[in-house]
């Protein structure tokens, strides 16, 4: 009996992992279709309608890859896996890609398996707290109950934080979102933190959004963007070039709706960029005319933004002047040229 | 070996050596073992190499390294001492005490509990009896997963703030950031009582087995349990008035944004522990029911004729026999409330799996490593919970000769 037990324990540790299989994009080329895994829905970065599709800002990341391979923006799995395995799923090749405000950090790139491709959001990590609780600023949370997503880099900047200004702290875990923000809510902790804009994206679904406010200091660096696994080079390069084409199209002026005059342009840069001179998809294993694909269903980068995030959304969290601007206009977005 | 000669003949054929050997049980036997033996390593082996095969192709770094890591997160509620610049191992640590202690009190609420519904039960009062049936049947047809988040969103989250607390009495505290109470703090003499607390302890079962022995020799009976109980309460009581009272007790007060000072635990783990023992005791309340209603009513009636007094009946009649029915079902559930503890994960007790297996496992990214010494952990746990309530259940078990 004894031997059994320990038998069956061992035995579930060599459960067998499939044989490596081919490279990506031919992969997703014989599916039909592209995996791609996001969270738990967020307003603005993967939201979830009531019909069941998904729209944000990455969200058009999965969009814009499935448009270039296949010309058609829907072509896409959405898997909405927890953070606390997402990077196993990808590691086991059951997503293609993964778009879902994912903190690029050493550790992450070098000791996971994975491979970060561009940044498409600056992020810093906030409070939330409700704003009747008379906090101004995150230095007075010292002995605070705070709310934090298990399994994040948030929860490793608010242990930093806290010891690095000497102040002590509560936290309250959960790997659902949903839980954590039920017990926020209810007044389980005296604060809420998250990367910032994941803060502004929760407090535009509470009842009450101007009940909460979100303290000025930013504790931490959040560069995000999709992921993909290591190991497949030309499958890194495709993503990363889907989301610089979106970033010199906006620099370039080119835009959903002017692609198709803009495809008898002049400009060598824009002719450049959709395929009409020379041949940069061919490199990527995609068509001449890729970026056409991507911009006509999904827009560049700014389209992107401002549909999903920019002031004009619920969300709002301002482009101008900070740093997920265009180099162009003060801001760190710069994409390598398109040449 | 002609044919003739084996029918003509009774004994045995003669064999060549090889083949005596493949007709010898006993060699075999050997070989077949060996045989066995060296497929099941071959198997475990293949298991191994696979692991690390595809570990090294999808470039995931393997082995235990990361143990002397500084793990770098906070965690809510710790017995040992734990700080955000613990090493990986120190969480390990903080994990398993904290899934064990949350065992521990289950178990022994829900065996509380468990008894006391089980003789409601067995109450001939109908409103008693149909009470604890309600209970017994509304808690165990719902699921346990079902009742943890009910009792954590539906009660301990919607306590009042840490300002508005809840005082059951003075110093015992309840908002919606845990349940506090006086912490105590042992002060120059606080040894000796503990000491004359293990000295009386063994007294009294010392003074228990005599008893035990003399009745057995000569037939006289002697109150030995309640001498026995007043022994373990007095004699340390006396110890500590004479030392001066050496405890003192930090009540919690309210400081910032909580109370500080004494005792608490989070709201998530009063959830948890409320919603295993109710759970728990469901199960404990018929075991007990079916072990008591097992002892046959001729038992009791002898008892009766005998003039056994009530007590005794309960004690040396119903009990013993009632135990060899309670305790193997009763091994299962305790073992049972161990691995459900795990549970604590969905509403964020840091439980070996939530902060071991889920946040460990992320920020590390070291998933053999951790979910091997988390099955291993789980996996002694229970091994040894049965192996010490098989060797109980062995020795109140019938002697059969």
């Amino acid at each position: 009996m004894r031997f059994i037990a320990i038998t069956s324990c061992a035995l579930m540790l060599g459960a067998g992992a499939p044989a490596f299989a081919q490279a990506t994009l031919a992969t997703v080329q014989e599916r039909g279709m592209l995996n791609c895994q996001v969270g738990l829905p967020t307003p603005g970065f993967y939201a979830l309608a009531d019909d069941g599709t998904w729209s944000g800002i990455d969200v058009d990341m999965c969009r814009a890859v499935s448009a270039a391979i296949f010309g058609d923006p829907d072509m896409v799995e959405y898997q909405s896996v927890t953070s606390a395995v997402r990077f196993t799923s990808l590691a086991n090749s059951e997503s293609d890609m993964l778009s879902r405000t994912t903190t690029w950090t050493a550790v992450r790139d070098t000791q996971l398996g994975l491979d970060f491709t561009a940044v498409n959001f600056y992020d810093g990590q906030g409070f939330l707290v409700p704003a009747d609780s008379g906090i101004t600023s995150a230095l007075e949370l010292d002995g605070a109950t705070i709310c934090v997503l298990t399994g994040t880099t948030t929860e490793l900047n608010l242990a930093d934080y806290f010891r690095a200004n000497g102040m002590s702290f509560t936290p309250v875990t959960n790997e659902n979102v949903n839980v954590l923000v039920e017990t926020y809510l209810g007044g389980g902790c005296d604060a809420y933190t998250n990367d910032k804009s994941g803060l502004a994206a929760r407090r535009s679904a509470f009842p009450d959004p101007s009940a909460h406010i979100i303290l000025p200091e930013t504790v931490s660096k959040e560069p995000l963007g999709p992921v993909v696994r290591q190991g497949d080079d030309a499958w890194a390069n495709l993503v990363r070039w889907v989301i610089y084409g979106m970033m010199n199209a906006e620099e370039l002026g080119v835009t959903s709706e002017n692609v198709a005059e803009m495809t008898a342009s002049a400009d060598p840069n824009i002719a450049r960029l959709l395929g009409t001179e020379g041949n940069i998809g061919e490199g990527l294993g995609l068509s001449a005319d890729f970026m056409v694909n991507v911009l006509t269903a999904v827009g560049n980068y700014g389209e992107v933004y401002e549909r999903h995030i920019g002031v004009n959304t619920p969300i709002g969290i301002p482009r101008d002047g900070t740093l997920n601007a265009l180099w162009t206009e003060g801001g760190i977005m710069y994409a390598p040229p398109f040449r | 070996m002609a044919i003739t000669d084996s029918r003509s003949s009774t004994s045995p054929p003669e064999r060549s050596g090889l083949a005596k050997a493949f007709f010898d049980a006993r060699i075999r036997s050997i070989v077949f073992q060996i045989l066995t033996l060296a497929g099941v390593i071959g198997f475990f082996w293949w298991l191994v190499d696979n692991t690390i095969t595809n570990l090294a192709a999808r470039s995931l770094s393997a082995g235990f390294g990361f143990l002397d890591v500084s793990a770098g997160f906070g965690i809510g509620f710790t017995l040992i001492s734990y700080t955000e610049g613990d090493t990986y191992l120190r969480v390990f640590a903080v994990g398993i005490l904290n899934t064990l202690l949350v065992a521990v009190v289950s178990i022994v609420f829900a065996t509380i509990l468990g008894l006391l519904v089980g003789l409601a039960r067995l109450s001939t009062n109908w409103i008693i009896s149909g009470v604890a049936r309600a209970y017994v049947e509304l808690l165990r047809n719902t699921p346990l997963l079902l009742q943890i988040i009910a009792w954590y969103f539906g009660v301990f989250n919607l306590l009042p703030r840490p300002r508005d607390s809840v005082v059951l009495v003075e110093g015992f505290m309840l908002n919606n950031r845990g349940f506090y109470m006086p912490g105590p703090v042992p002060q120059d003499g606080w040894g000796l009582v503990v000491a004359a607390f293990v000295l009386a302890l063994i007294g009294a079962i010392t003074l228990y087995k005599y008893e035990e022995a003399r009745r057995d020799r000569t037939g006289k009976s002697f109150p030995a349990i309640s001498s026995g109980i007043a022994m373990v309460i007095l004699v340390p009581m006396v110890v500590f008035l004479a030392t001066g009272s050496p405890m003192e007790w930090t009540m919690p007060v309210l400081q910032g944004f909580n109370l500080v000072g004494g005792i608490s635990v989070p709201p998530s783990f009063c959830a948890l522990i409320v919603a295993l023992s109710a759970y728990t005791s469901c199960f404990i309340a018929e075991i007990v029911r079916s072990g008591i209603q097992s002892v046959g009513k001729g038992q009791l009636e002898a008892a009766g004729a005998l003039n056994l007094p009530a007590n005794w009946t309960l004690r040396r009649v119903v009990l013993p026999q009632a135990m060899r029915v309670i305790i193997p079902p009763l091994i299962s559930q305790y073992l049972n409330v161990t691995k459900n503890s795990s549970l604590a994960i969905a509403i964020g007790f840091p439980d070996l799996v939530s902060v071991w297996m889920n946040t460990s496992l992320n920020q590390s990214g070291r998933a053999i490593p951790i979910v091997a010494m988390t099955m291993a952990f789980y996996c002694i746990v229970s091994l040894s919970v049965s192996l010490v309530m098989n060797r109980y259940n062995r020795s109140v078990q019938l002697k059969e000769r």
